[in-house]
């Protein structure tokens, strides 16, 4: 399975706002159990959603400056960002199963 | 549509357990858990009372050696909730879950007790901001900062003890005079210079922009309100059982329970609940496994 690609706060807005495709964020942390469980759920949907959105991760534990800009409180936190936009346009909080997360990037990417 | 000898809607440690003696006893077995492996524990940093860890073990990592063992004999999960459950004229049973049809000979009901919220204004708005079901999960973002937690409970104290070490100072708010928690983590929470206790006092609302900023507060012996500037509240006051996909098929208790007999079999031929949603739980994570065994071999003689 594909590893998904770390970000940090340097490279945030590269990566992300200024990306081409519409861009999952997982925020995580070592410490938080069920951030290990839905990781797995987006390396595979990164393989499944592969040339229409991209999947990244970003640990907060080292990255302090963009969970505090979005607010991320809980984690796992998923943020869905359309290309330019500086808001995410979903944010899905604590561990779901495959199936909801992909109704609620389908329903946010319309 | 896929035919098992056993579902077992759940994967705590009650469902996790029956699983494991399940496959083990080689019937072909599919578990459903449409959140976190493990249940309750899953997010507890550490449990110290499951016999076998004199050291204590971390919840997560528990659950998961509950997982690969019931995997090991061959019990398949699926990590996707079932959404309904129908008991077929020929005495089997149907499953749904997202989309897939499941036949099942036999099935064991472990879908154990969701916190219960408070329903106060603020609690949906700040969920994921400041307003949490678990300490262990969000404690680390409030470092040197107030928190609250509501409730009086084993829940309350142990993540509230959890809390204190990032928050400068964890507020108990409690509606009573006195504990219904374990003797052990009350006398912990006294000692804690970082703990405090509100009594006989409830939250009314949450407020903030962003994030939680303050809560209002009511003593109920005076009716006086105040506010208390905090950054968190997390809500531990008691839960429901899931027992909707039993509403109708088997027999309920006025809390929503299901009725089980000492083999966990329900009013229901070949259905079985076990753990935290049957009657007279003990609510502890050994009593959920050692009825997930015993579930597991009740359900395996009925099979015969």
């Amino acid at each position: 399975m594909a590893d998904v690609r770390e970000v940090s706060d340097a490279t945030f807005d590269s990566d992300v706002i200024k990306g081409e495709l519409p861009t999952l964020v997982d925020f995580w942390a070592p410490w938080c159990g069920p951030c290990r469980m839905v990781a797995p759920v987006v390396a595979e949907l990164s393989e499944e959603y592969a040339g229409k959105v991209n999947f990244v991760k970003m640990n907060t534990d080292e990255n302090p400056a963009v969970p505090t800009k979005y607010g991320i409180r809980s984690i796992p936190s998923l943020l869905v960002f359309k290309p330019g936009e500086d808001r995410p346009v979903e944010t899905i909080v604590g561990f779901r199963p495959k199936s909801d997360i992909k109704k609620r990037i389908d329903a946010a990417l319309g | 549509m896929q035919n098992v000898d056993i579902a077992i809607v759940g994967g705590g440690g009650a469902g996790l357990t029956a699983a494991l003696y399940a496959a083990r006893a080689r019937r072909s077995t599919v578990v459903f858990e449409h959140k976190v492996t493990g249940g309750q524990i899953a997010t507890t940093d550490v449990v110290e009372n499951f016999p076998g860890f004199p050291n204590g073990v971390n919840g997560f990592d528990l659950a998961q050696l509950l997982v690969q063992q019931a995997e090991k004999f061959g019990a398949q999960l699926v990590y996707e909730g079932a959404t309904a459950l129908r008991r077929e004229p020929d005495g089997t049973f149907t499953l749904e879950a997202a989309g897939d049809t499941y036949r099942a000979r036999a099935v064991i009901v472990t879908a154990g007790a969701d916190y219960n919220r408070l329903g106060i204004p603020g609690e949906t708005e700040f969920t994921g901001r400041g307003v949490s079901w678990c300490a262990t999960c969000d404690a680390a973002f409030f470092k040197d900062q107030e928190v609250a937690v509501v409730g009086g409970g084993d829940a309350a104290l142990d993540e509230g003890l959890f809390l204190t070490r990032y928050a400068s100072k964890v507020h108990l708010i409690h509606r009573r005079d006195t504990l219904r928690a374990s003797r052990i983590l009350q006398e912990r929470a006294r000692a804690n210079p970082r703990f405090t206790f509100t009594w006989n006092t409830v939250v009314d609302r949450i407020i903030g922009t962003d994030q939680v900023e303050r809560l209002v507060l009511r003593n109920l012996e005076t009716g006086a309100t105040s506010e208390l500037p905090v950054s968190a509240l997390f809500i531990f006051i008691g839960q429901t059982p899931n027992s909707g996909l039993l509403r109708g098929l088997a027999d309920l208790d006025a809390g929503g329970h299901a009725i089980v007999d000492l083999s966990m079999r329900t009013s229901v031929p070949g259905l079985f609940a076990a753990g935290d949603l049957r009657t007279n739980a003990a609510r502890q994570l050994i009593a959920a496994c050692g009825d997930g065994a015993t579930a597991a071999i009740a359900a395996e003689h009925w099979l015969g």
